[in-house]
């Protein structure tokens, strides 16, 4: 069970702990299951002879080889119904955070690009036509959008740790899986659709992202670095980022420690 | 000559059908290993076509993957086995709709063949997997083998649609029609409830793939657009103002589409073992199968079910987080009747006294792959711990055991038992108890470990384990011994190669006329029976020396 990296998000530790009662119940059924295969194998001491009649069943053995396993099993499913169906309304079936970190994630062919908003906290326009990497403006930002002015476009994801973080999944291209094992989220990124994953880092240290559904004949090499940090280490990185965008702008807008998304 | 070899006559299909599974199996297996020998030693130059790149690696495990579940795992359980012994178990010397059948064949092999042709056209055959998710599949700039290569694969698949359909026609209708007098339903064979059951589910979820192919053929060359989004951008081009510029479709269609079929087409695959697994535990315990009302439930419920679960292989897709709980509740419900069969048969395995055949033990075999593969399909079927597992070796692991080993084993255990209907000989029972017993450790040997490379979080498709931030090398000692166990299990099926063409020579077992002493009817000597008993009686009358009463015989008194 150690086969497991090491989990740096709030919600994994639940996961972890349901995933490795899971692991323990079905192995010890399987190991179980084929001890019962292979002593059926074993030679034993038959019945003198066949039975010469229909064999009358006997009710009760009938209950305690059949009916009784079967109750208990389906028991096993109704838990492992019911206690996972708890941990995924609490990820997935409430409300978003109040005052999350805005990422936008974008897969591309063969690489993940993250796009903060800026200071204005709202997301710049983008348009397919102006996508150019080699020009420097990867997701195609449209320069006369004022809100795509101060937009920080990153190939590595920063987060700080302890906040819920809000991130918007987009493809440029195919389906790419956008999957962190040491964060346990995994979701898609499809193209024409826009999706949305909520967590909340609580480990720092660096993270691999990698792509988890096929995407081409790089698909093994779409790989990024998620750096979780602390909340003032993020500022820091945030502001620099601001910084080396528009020199001239004024950083006494701390993005990290902005209220919210007045746009949202 | 002609006549000959555009035969209707079922048996003669059968064979027909397993000599194309033999083609497929071969080619799907040398995949396979080429995959192990590239996730291994992945510098190796291999004669003549030199160091696997990554596009070849993925070419290798979408044609791999095409080929044993559409041309080995569907072909044998739900084709082969069928045109050999359904008629026969019905009391019927031939099929509803001969020529109908026959012309499914036909389709079946020209299918085959465009699909292996994949490997010939330039840029070679599609890397998109066999579930072939667009906008990859539908855009021919999006990889090398997305032109001709996945063209030739959508024009395959949906000929084999077609020929399955056409296939499950005739088998529907021959069980409807063409029973024995005094054959009801209530005294059929599981093996013919299977097929009832898998040629429904063949009809609805091949027509839906079939459906799903031609719209995405439409989609590549008839400028619709019933996948693809507007605002595409491929290798920094926007598609937006070319000629026929894609727009308005989603991908979500197409997996929607899929897995409509591609969840019912993992019970097209086992539900024919399911069956032959009662029937021959029933014939090697010489016991009746108890709770036949019971399996025949079960079995219908498996097929109306296994129609509602298909959503499960969406949980990370972006859909509606209700609509993955719905789809975990359906997923887990279909484990209930799973799990009464499984037990039923367990509580054969201990009634009786036990036949240690070949058959016997590749019966075991399905059982105990069965159950392992089975076991995690409760842990995959919540959503929250899909969310880390979907798309890792962990799912890789569970496929392959459930569906593939199980199938696999299930497909030997037929093919060791109806031998003689085809031969009329008997296969050699030390060699295929020394095949059993290398298959099944080898298998697991390649299989178990995979669950730990899942769990590590190693996602499928990976043409190298090193990449640039996140490296896998840690679990090389896992892949190095998975690869020595593949190796292991492709060898040991040289055993059932040399013993599948031995036997058949003159000079080896006869097999006489019924020689399992079995009771269903493609043992009957008679070519118009009637019938007045139940299929697996394994009963002993008084006064009587056999412990059997076959179904072609008058009903003894007691």
């Amino acid at each position: 069970m150690n086969f497991l990296p090491p989990n740096g998000a709030l919600h994994g530790v639940a996961l972890d702990h349901l995933l490795r009662w899971n692991l323990g119940i079905i192995f010890w059924l399987f190991v179980a299951a084929q001890i019962l295969l292979v002593l059926a194998l074993l030679p034993r001491r038959s019945s003198p002879s066949a039975p010469t009649s229909e064999p009358t069943r006997s009710r009760r053995a009938w209950f305690f080889v059949h009916v009784l396993p079967l109750l208990a099993i389906s028991a096993l499913y109704l838990w492992m119904l019911i206690s996972s169906h708890r941990l995924w309304a609490a990820r997935r079936e409430q409300p978003a955070a109040t005052n999350p970190i805005d990422v936008e994630v974008t897969g591309v062919q063969f690489q993940w690009y993250f796009r903060y908003p800026g200071p204005d906290g709202v997301y710049g326009a983008t348009r397919p036509t102006l996508v150019s990497a080699p020009a420097g403006n990867p997701l195609g930002l449209d320069p006369a959008d004022p809100h795509a002015a101060d937009d920080i476009v990153s190939s590595i994801l920063v987060l700080p740790a302890g906040r819920p973080v809000d991130l918007t999944l987009r493809s440029q291209d195919v389906i790419h899986g956008f999957f962190i094992p040491g964060m346990r989220l995994k979701q898609d990124a499809i193209p024409g659709m826009i999706g949305h994953l909520m967590f909340t880092p609580t480990t720092p240290g660096d993270y691999a992202i990698l792509c988890s559904q096929v995407c081409g004949l790089g698909h093994y090499r779409m790989q990024a670095r998620l750096r979780i940090v602390s909340p003032a280490g993020y500022d820091r990185w945030l502001n620099a980022r601001e910084r080396a965008l528009n020199p001239t702008a004024s950083t006494a807008s701390a993005p990290g420690s902005a209220p919210g998304n007045p746009a949202r | 000559m002609t006549r000959r070899l555009f035969t209707t006559n079922p048996r003669a299909l059968a064979l027909l059908y397993l000599l194309l599974a033999l083609i497929a199996v071969v080619t799907g297996t040398l995949l396979s290993l080429l995959i192990r020998i590239h996730r291994t030693w992945p510098g190796l130059a291999i004669p003549p076509h030199g160091v696997i790149r990554p596009e070849d690696y993925l070419a290798l495990v979408t044609m791999h993957g095409t080929l044993m579940i559409f041309f080995v795992l569907t072909v044998v359980p739900q084709f082969a086995f069928p045109n050999l012994v359904l008629p026969a178990q019905i009391g019927s010397d031939r099929m509803a709709f001969p020529r109908l059948n026959a012309a499914a064949f036909w389709i079946t092999a020209a299918s085959l063949l465009i699909l292996l042709a994949a490997f010939f056209v330039p840029e070679g055959a599609p890397i998109s997997g066999w579930t072939s998710y667009p906008p990859l599949s539908a855009l021919a700039a999006a990889g090398p083998g997305q032109a001709t290569g996945m063209d030739l694969w959508l024009i395959a698949i949906t000929l084999f649609c077609l020929a399955s359909v056409l296939a499950s026609i005739s088998f529907l209708a021959t069980i409807f029609t063409r029973r024995a007098p005094g054959l009801t339903f209530a005294r059929l064979p599981l093996t013919v409830w299977s097929w009832l059951v898998s040629s429904s589910l063949t009809i609805i979820a091949f027509t839906a793939l079939f459906i799903a192919a031609a719209m995405l053929l439409a989609d590549r060359h008839l400028g619709t657009s019933f996948f693809l989004p507007s605002g595409l951008v491929l290798n920094g081009t926007a598609l937006n103002g070319i000629p026929r510029s894609p727009g308005g479709g989603t991908p979500m269609l197409w997996l929607h589409l899929f897995w409509f079929f591609g969840h019912p087409e993992v019970y097209i695959t086992i539900l024919p073992g399911m069956g032959l697994a009662s029937a021959l535990l029933a014939n090697f315990t010489r016991r009746p199968v108890p709770a036949y009302r019971l399996m025949v439930a079960a079995t219908l419920l498996i097929g109306f079910l296994g129609l509602g679960v298909w959503g499960h292989h969406l949980f990370v897709s972006g859909m509606n987080p209700y609509a993955g709980t719905a789809f975990g509740l359906t997923t887990i419900a279909i484990a209930v009747p799973s799990s009464a069969e499984v037990l039923t048969w367990l509580a054969m395995v201990f009634r009786g006294r036990l036949q240690t055949t070949t058959p016997l033990l590749f019966t075991l075999g399905f059982l105990s792959f069965f159950i392992s593969g089975g076991l995690t399909g409760p842990i995959l079927a919540q959503p929250a711990l899909d969310a880390y597992l979907h798309n890792t070796f962990f799912v890789v692991a569970h496929f392959h055991l459930v569906m593939a080993m199980a199938g696999v084993f299930s497909i030997f255990a037929g093919i060791y038992y109806w031998y003689p209907l085809l031969t009329g000989r008997l296969m050699n029972e030390a060699l295929g108890k020394i095949h059993f017993w290398i298959s099944l450790i080898a298998a697991y040997g390649v299989f178990f470990p995979m669950h730990l490379a899942g769990l590590a979080g190693e996602p499928r498709h990976y043409a190298q384990l090193t990449g640039p931030v996140e490296s896998f090398t840690r679990l090389l000692h896992v892949e190095r011994g998975i690869t020595w166990s593949a190796f292991l299990l492709a060898a040991a099926q040289l055993i059932f190669l040399f013993n599948l063409f031995r036997s058949a020579r003159p000079g080896s077992r006869p097999a006489g006329e019924n020689p399992w002493r079995a009771t269903t009817l493609e043992w009957s000597p008679l070519a118009h029976p009637i019938i007045s008993g139940d299929p697996y009686d394994y009963v002993r009358r008084p006064g009587h020396d056999e412990d059997f009463h076959p179904q072609w015989e008058p009903e003894k008194p007691f």
